[in-house]
C-alpha cells in the first residue's frame, strides 16, 4: 500500500449556529508534517473548524478524515489529535509533571514509559527544571510550554493550536513563533493552528487558509496569500494594501488602461493570465507599501507607473519610514521606504512626490 | 453622606448586639458560681465539671456525633452525585430538577418532621437512631448540593474538554479532575451538614426512638426539669463548636 501523505481531509464541512452558518462548506486538506494555519478575523469560523477536528462539536454536514479514518461519531478521547487551548487550561491542582503525564496515564501507558515520555516532552519545550511547580507558579510563556508538552506527550498525529500566542506579550510572542516552528520540526507531527494574527500565520505556516464569515477564501503558502491575494478581503486582512479602483478603458494585448475612479487619471495594468476582464468592467489593483517608491521627479522608467501626490504624514518606525501620500481626494496611499542610506534625508510633510511601481507588482482583481 | 454612614454603623452595632448579646450572656453565666441563673456570684468552672461527670449527657453526645457523621456521609454521597449529575443535563430540566431538590430547604421543619414520622410508621420502620440519620440526611442533601454546585459552576469547562482531549473517559475526568477540584467545596459542605445535623432539634424530635437521645433533645429535657447553669455550660460549648465548624466550612469554600 502506498503511503498516505494526507493528514487531515475535510470535505464540505458545515456548522450552523441557529440560522447563521458558522462554517460554510469548508473543504481543505492538510499534508502530514505540515504547519497549517487557519487565519481570519474573530467570528470567521476558524475555531469551530478546529473544535470539530478535535471532536468537541459535531459537524452538521460534511466529513472529517484524519489519517484516512472517518471521525464521524468518534469522541474526543478516541481521536489521534490533541488540542492546545487558547487559555492553556492547565489543571490547577496538578504539578507540571502531573499535568504532562495526565494523557499517558489516562491512556494506560506503562508507568516506566510515562516517566521517560514526560521527561522527553518537557525537554522538548525546555521546561525540565520546573517539573514540580504548580501552574499558578509559572509565567504565561511557561504555562504555554506546559500546555504544549501536555499535548505532545501523547504523540498525536495532529496537534491543534487555538490562538496559541494570543495571551503572550509582543516580545515573547515573536520568540514563541520561532520556537513553535522548531518544536513542530522536532516533534515531526502535523500542526493546525488557528490565529487572527496575520504576521504569526505567515511566519510559522507552510500553508495558510484565509477565512471570512465561515468560508475559506484562499489557501496557499504565505507568499501566495501575501503576494497574490485573490480578493480585496484577503489583501486587506494580510498586511497593508493600497487599492485603486477603476474602469477598464482599453485592452491592448496583455496590457490594459484603467481609468481611476477616485481621481481623474489613467494607469496601465498588466492583465493576469486567464482573466475575464473586458472593456467597461470594474477592476481594482492592489499594491503592497514596500513595492512602492517615492521620487520627486516626474520622469518614469519603462514598465513603471506612477501617481502624483503630496506627503501628508511621515511615520518613523526605526527600520523604515511610512509615508502617507495623498493622491486624490479619497485616495491616500501607504508607502514604506527602508531606512537605508538613500532614505536618510527623507521627504517632509507637504512635499510633492510621485508614487511609482512596477506594473508587474500590481495585483489586478476583477469584480 | 458622612451622617448616614455613622447612622448605618450604629445600626450595625445594634444589630450585632441583638444577635450576639444573648449568646454572650449565656456564655458569661456558664461561668457563674451561683446556682441561680439571674445573679452573678463570681467565676467558677463547676458547671463544666458537672457536665464532664454526667453519664447521660455523654451518651447523648456520642449519639449526636454518630448521627452527624453517618448522615453527613450519606448527604455527601447523594448531594455531590446530584450536583455533578445535574451539570450534564440540558438547562431547563436542570432547573426543574434542582428546584424540586431544593424544596426541603424551605419546607417548615415541623412539616418535614411530621411527614418523616408518618413515612416511618407507614413503612413500619421502628424509630431509632437510624431513622434520625435518614431524616438528617434528607435535609442535608440540598445543603450539600447547593454548595457543591456553586463551586462546580466556577470551574473552567475547558478543563473537562482537555481531560477528554487527553484521552480521559467521563469517569476518568470525574475522578482525576472534577472531584479533586471540588474537594474544598465538598469538605466545606460536609462541615456545614455535620453542624446542621449536630444542632437539629425538630426533625430529631419527631424521628428519634427510645434511647436515641441526641444533645439538643437532652438539653430540652433538662430544661423541662428546671433551669440549671449546667445547661448554660453545655449550650456555650455547643455554640463554640458549631461556630468553629461553620467558620472552617466557609473558609474552605472560599478557597
Amino acid at each position: 500500500m502506498a503511503e498516505q501523505p494526507t493528514s487531515i481531509d475535510i470535505t464540505s464541512l458545515v456548522k450552523r449556529h441557529g440560522a447563521t452558518l458558522a462554517v460554510d462548506h469548508v473543504s481543505l486538506t492538510v499534508q502530514r508534517g505540515e504547519f497549517f494555519s487557519l487565519l481570519g478575523p474573530s467570528g470567521a469560523g476558524k475555531s469551530s473548524v478546529l473544535r470539530m477536528i478535535a471532536g468537541f462539536e459535531a459537524p452538521d454536514e460534511g466529513t472529517i478524515r484524519i489519517e484516512g479514518r472517518s471521525m464521524e461519531g468518534v469522541p474526543p478521547n478516541r481521536r489521534p489529535v490533541n488540542l492546545v487551548f487558547q487559555s492553556y487550561a492547565l489543571f490547577p491542582h496538578l504539578t507540571v509533571a502531573e499535568n504532562v503525564s495526565f494523557g499517558p496515564r489516562m491512556q494506560g501507558v506503562p508507568q516506566g514509559e510515562i516517566a521517560s515520555r514526560v521527561r522527553a516532552s518537557l525537554d522538548m519545550v525546555k521546561l525540565s527544571s520546573k517539573e514540580e511547580r504548580l501552574p499558578s507558579q509559572l509565567s504565561g510563556g511557561e504555562q504555554q510550554r506546559v500546555a504544549l508538552a501536555r499535548a505532545l506527550v501523547n504523540r498525536p498525529a495532529v496537534l491543534l493550536l487555538d490562538e496559541p500566542l494570543s495571551a503572550l506579550d509582543q516580545q515573547l510572542r515573536q520568540e514563541m513563533q520561532v520556537e513553535l516552528k522548531s518544536i513542530q520540526e522536532r516533534a515531526g507531527c502535523t500542526f493546525v493552528c488557528v490565529t487572527h494574527h496575520q504576521e504569526e500565520a505567515l511566519t510559522m505556516s507552510d500553508r495558510v487558509a484565509v477565512m471570512q464569515q465561515g468560508r475559506v477564501l484562499q489557501i496557499g503558502c504565505p507568499q501566495d496569500v501575501y503576494e497574490s491575494p485573490n480578493s480585496i478581503f484577503v489583501a486587506r486582512f494580510i498586511g497593508v494594501s493600497n487599492e485603486l479602483r477603476g474602469i477598464v478603458r482599453r485592452i491592448e494585448g496583455k496590457r490594459a488602461v484603467l481609468q481611476a475612479q477616485d481621481f481623474p487619471g489613467e494607469v496601465q495594468i498588466l492583465l493576469p493570465d486567464g482573466t475575464t476582464l473586458h472593456e467597461g468592467n470594474v477592476a481594482t489593483i492592489l499594491l503592497r507599501p514596500e513595492r512602492l517608491r517615492l521620487s520627486t521627479s516626474a520622469q518614469s522608467l519603462s514598465g513603471e507607473q506612477s501617481l502624483a501626490g503630496s506627503v501628508e504624514k511621515v511615520l518613523y518606525s526605526g527600520s523604515d519610514r511610512r509615508y502617507l501620500v495623498r493622491c486624490g481626494e479619497r485616495l491616500v496611499w501607504n508607502v514604506r521606504v527602508p531606512n537605508d542610506e538613500s532614505g536618510r534625508n527623507g521627504l517632509q510633510r507637504g512635499d510633492a512626490v510621485h508614487v511609482r511601481w512596477q506594473i508587474s507588482d500590481a495585483v489586478v482583481l476583477s469584480e | 453622606m458622612k451622617q448616614s454612614g455613622g447612622w448605618l454603623w450604629r445600626a450595625s452595632v445594634a444589630n450585632l448586639f441583638f444577635l450576639y448579646g444573648p449568646i454572650a450572656a449565656l456564655m458569661l453565666f456558664s461561668f457563674n458560681a451561683s446556682r441561680l441563673s439571674a445573679t452573678w456570684q463570681g467565676w467558677s468552672l463547676q458547671w463544666y465539671r458537672a457536665l464532664w461527670a454526667d453519664q447521660a449527657l455523654q451518651a447523648a453526645a456520642v449519639n449526636s456525633l454518630w448521627v452527624a457523621t453517618v448522615s453527613t456521609v450519606l448527604a455527601l454521597l447523594l448531594g455531590v452525585g446530584l450536583a455533578v449529575g445535574l451539570e450534564g443535563l440540558p438547562g431547563r430540566r436542570q432547573r426543574q430538577i434542582e428546584q424540586a431538590l431544593l424544596l426541603p430547604l424551605v419546607i417548615p421543619e415541623v412539616m418535614m418532621g411530621v411527614s418523616l414520622l408518618l413515612f416511618f410508621v407507614l413503612v413500619r420502620m421502628p424509630l431509632s437512631l437510624t431513622t434520625v440519620i435518614v431524616g438528617h440526611a434528607l435535609f442535608n442533601v440540598p445543603v450539600v448540593m447547593v454548595i457543591v454546585r456553586a463551586r462546580l459552576r466556577k470551574l473552567d469547562p475547558r478543563l473537562l474538554e482537555v481531560a477528554a482531549d487527553l484521552g480521559a473517559s467521563y469517569w476518568g475526568a470525574l475522578r482525576y479532575v472534577t472531584l479533586p477540584l471540588l474537594r474544598p467545596a465538598i469538605l466545606g459542605a460536609g462541615l456545614m451538614a455535620f453542624t446542621i445535623s449536630l444542632d437539629d432539634f425538630i426533625v430529631t424530635y419527631f424521628t428519634a426512638g427510645p434511647g436515641a437521645t441526641t444533645l439538643p433533645l437532652k438539653v430540652y429535657s433538662m430544661i423541662k426539669s428546671g433551669l440549671s447553669p449546667e445547661i448554660n455550660a453545655l449550650s456555650a460549648l455547643f455554640v463554640i463548636v458549631s461556630m468553629g465548624l461553620i467558620g472552617f466550612s466557609l473558609l474552605l469554600q472560599r478557597r
